[in-house]
């Protein structure tokens, strides 16, 4: 496939360069900007899930164990606010896509070093906002803003909460910026569209949604400001304004947004399963084609958030058939990964078992998704747990398992060291299994229609919310478990040598960790990019 | 892509284009033309927009993959707008129970 001297042995990334802190907090390097983002995202990660923790103690007891109903609203608030912007959006292209996407195309770095750095120091600086906004008292109106609750009504931060997101936006329009050019005009020679890897065309797919839909939200949350500081009429009626576009605009960011965190991860795990089947992915540009068709359909499907929000009935429909039209591309996916497990040797390593639970958790997710576009079924679960579930199962079931699986399997390309297979292995079933308990009660609670975003519930759906905290937990253990033996392993590990997976794709000809400049001469390419057998 | 400075005359001009058609909106807003005033306005803004993608952007004289983007851009505005508005203008036809 391909041509690449490794020649000298050139230092690494992580002893190249500059020495200390300042060699970290200024470098251009894209592999080290990934790490940034990764202790970044493992920070934010942390913050949310204490608030997750929080809601679900809380919910053990019918009247709420722990908290009054305004500070309920504030975690779930938080919750939401830091989970979505400041993990899962970021998550795996900031992180895995920064440190993947030149070495994959045989590139020694992003087309924008500099612009790359400053999209960090972007999102920190939209996290300092957001957490500004929580020390100061939190925000109380729910990760969507809904007006007019976050214009008219809410004495909460709301601004500072927006400005928040406003900022890490535009951290996220750089990223993406960043990536189509580098995609567009960095690649090796002989590297043509078709021999791009599955994670490249991921990361392609979910740039060109960053760059197109993050500027809407960056108008929206200005709009919200504008309204709240200015009182100028945008979504007030009473000053010739209407609510109901807010959710116009924040959905035509905030679906495709539901792409930006799960294309990523069918990127990853579409990696993860042709290397642990050692077989060449079943119908490569099926698989390219259909994230760009995810890509384009997931702008066309926003109104399905608004079925009961007071939309036209036609529009309603409309959006109900797009909604089910954005499933094909997405069932084309499954099918082929399952189509390239069949008859395989299937590897059962700890990132096989993520790519698998990923399958699992996003089938689930997908399919109840459909239930939803449903009109006629909305009108009873919209704004019950069953949406929660569901988002659940594709957001985090789904993104967090590719994420925590595609951090495996390059670990030891990223660090140069291998982690212990036992507990890793057992971490991916447990978070599997508590992942289920977490959230499948939450399908029956919201089946038998307890709403969303109160702090208290009737007596009969206690036991489905002692599961439901239960399964909490244990997904809470199998959460700490990689951060123990990752740890363990920079430390302990033993070496990995270049490629320990026998895998394929550009990144496996460098050593690990690769050197500051990637490649000592650039690699030709002439070969597709999964070379296992058919 | 190399792109040799603008000169000043056709910035200029184009300024001035923009200025005329400011001002022929402002004329236009004191007119009752009824439901012809608005698709007047938005006409004007359209060549406005058209203005300032083609001579301020430089889409006029830049690679054609760049216009290609750039239409990609406003394209995706017109996906927001159209879908916004097919809610609102089908919301009379049949009112919710």
């Amino acid at each position: 496939m391909s041509s690449t001297d490794p020649g000298i042995a050139a230092p690494s990334y992580l002893t190249a360069g500059e020495p200390g802190l300042a060699g970290w907090l200024l470098t251009h390097d894209h592999k080290r900007i990934g790490i940034l983002y990764a202790v970044g995202i493992t920070f934010f990660f942390l913050l949310g899930g204490i608030a997750a923790a929080m809601i679900r103690i809380n919910l053990i007891e019918p009247q709420g164990a722990l908290m009054s109903a305004e500070t309920y609203n504030k975690a779930f608030t938080f919750h939401g606010v830091v989970m979505v912007w400041f993990f899962l959006i970021p998550s795996i292209p900031a992180t895995l896509g920064n440190f993947l996407l030149p070495l994959m195309i045989g590139a020694r770095d992003v087309a924008f070093p500099r612009l790359n750095l400053f999209s960090w120091y972007l999102y920190v600086g939209g996290g300092l906002f957001t957490i500004g906004a929580l020390l100061l008292g939190g925000v109380d109106t729910g990760w969507t803003f809904y007006t007019p609750f976050s214009t008219l009504f809410s004495n909460s931060h709301v601004v500072l909460a927006v400005v928040g997101v406003f900022v890490v936006g535009f951290s996220s329009i750089l990223t993406g910026l960043n990536f189509i050019v580098t995609v567009h005009t960095m690649r090796a020679t002989g590297m043509h569209w078709f021999r791009l890897p599955l994670f490249v065309w991921a990361m392609y797919a979910t740039s060109l949604v960053m760059v197109l839909a993050t500027p809407v939200l960056a108008m929206t949350l200005s709009l919200i400001a504008l309204e709240r500081l200015l009182g100028v009429g945008i979504f007030d009626p009473a000053l010739g304004g209407d609510p109901l576009l807010f959710q116009h605009f924040f959905w035509f960011y905030s679906h495709p947004a539901v792409y930006i965190m799960v294309l990523p991860a069918m990127g990853v795990v579409s990696e993860l399963i042709t290397c642990g089947v050692r077989r060449q992915i079943f119908g490569y540009r099926f698989m390219a084609w259909s994230m760009l068709a995810i890509a384009v359909i997931g702008f066309m499907v926003w109104g399905h958030h608004m079925f009961v929000a007071g939309q036209s009935m036609y529009a309603g429909i409309v959006f109900s058939i797009l909604s089910f039209v954005v499933a094909v591309p997405s069932a084309i996916k499954v099918f082929n990964w399952v189509a390239t497990l069949y008859k395989g040797t299937i590897d059962f390593h700890a990132p096989m078992l993520y790519a698998l639970g990923f399958i699992g958790l996003f089938m689930l997710g997908g399919l109840t998704g459909l239930f939803l576009a449903a009109t006629a079924l909305d009108v009873n679960l919209t704004d019950t747990y069953f949406v929660v579930a569901h988002f659940h199962y594709i957001m985090v079931g789904g993104a967090v398992m590719a994420y925590l699986g595609g951090i495996h399997f390059w670990w030891p390309k990223i660090t140069g060291r291998l982690y212990p297979e036992g507990p890793a292995r057992f971490a991916a079933i447990l978070m599997f299994f508590g992942f289920n308990l977490t959230f499948f009660p939450q399908y029956l609670l919201g089946y038998f229609g307890m709403p969303r975003r109160y702090h208290a519930y009737p007596e009969p759906f206690q036991w489905l919310n002692v599961l439901s905290s239960a399964g909490a937990s244990i997904l809470a253990l199998a959460y700490v478990m990689p951060l123990c033996y990752l740890g363990w392993s920079l430390v302990r590990g033993r070496a990995a040598g270049p490629n320990p997976w026998r895998a394929t794709g550009l990144e496996w000809t460098v050593p690990s960790p690769p050197p500051k400049e990637n490649f000592a001469l650039p690699p030709v390419v002439s070969e597709g990019p999964y070379r296992y057998r058919p | 892509m190399n792109l040799s400075p603008p000169s000043l005359r056709s910035q200029l001009l184009t300024l001035l284009a923009l200025l005329a058609l400011l001002g022929l909106t402002i004329g236009l807003a004191f007119l009752p033309l009824g439901a012809l005033n608005a698709a007047l306005a938005l006409a004007i803004s359209a060549a406005k927009t058209l203005l300032v993608m083609m001579y301020f952007m430089r889409l006029r004289e830049g690679h054609p993959f760049l216009r290609v983007v750039a239409a990609a851009g406003f394209a995706w505005l017109a996906l927001l707008l159209a879908f916004s508005l097919a809610d609102y203008l089908t919301r009379p036809l049949l009112p919710l129970p």
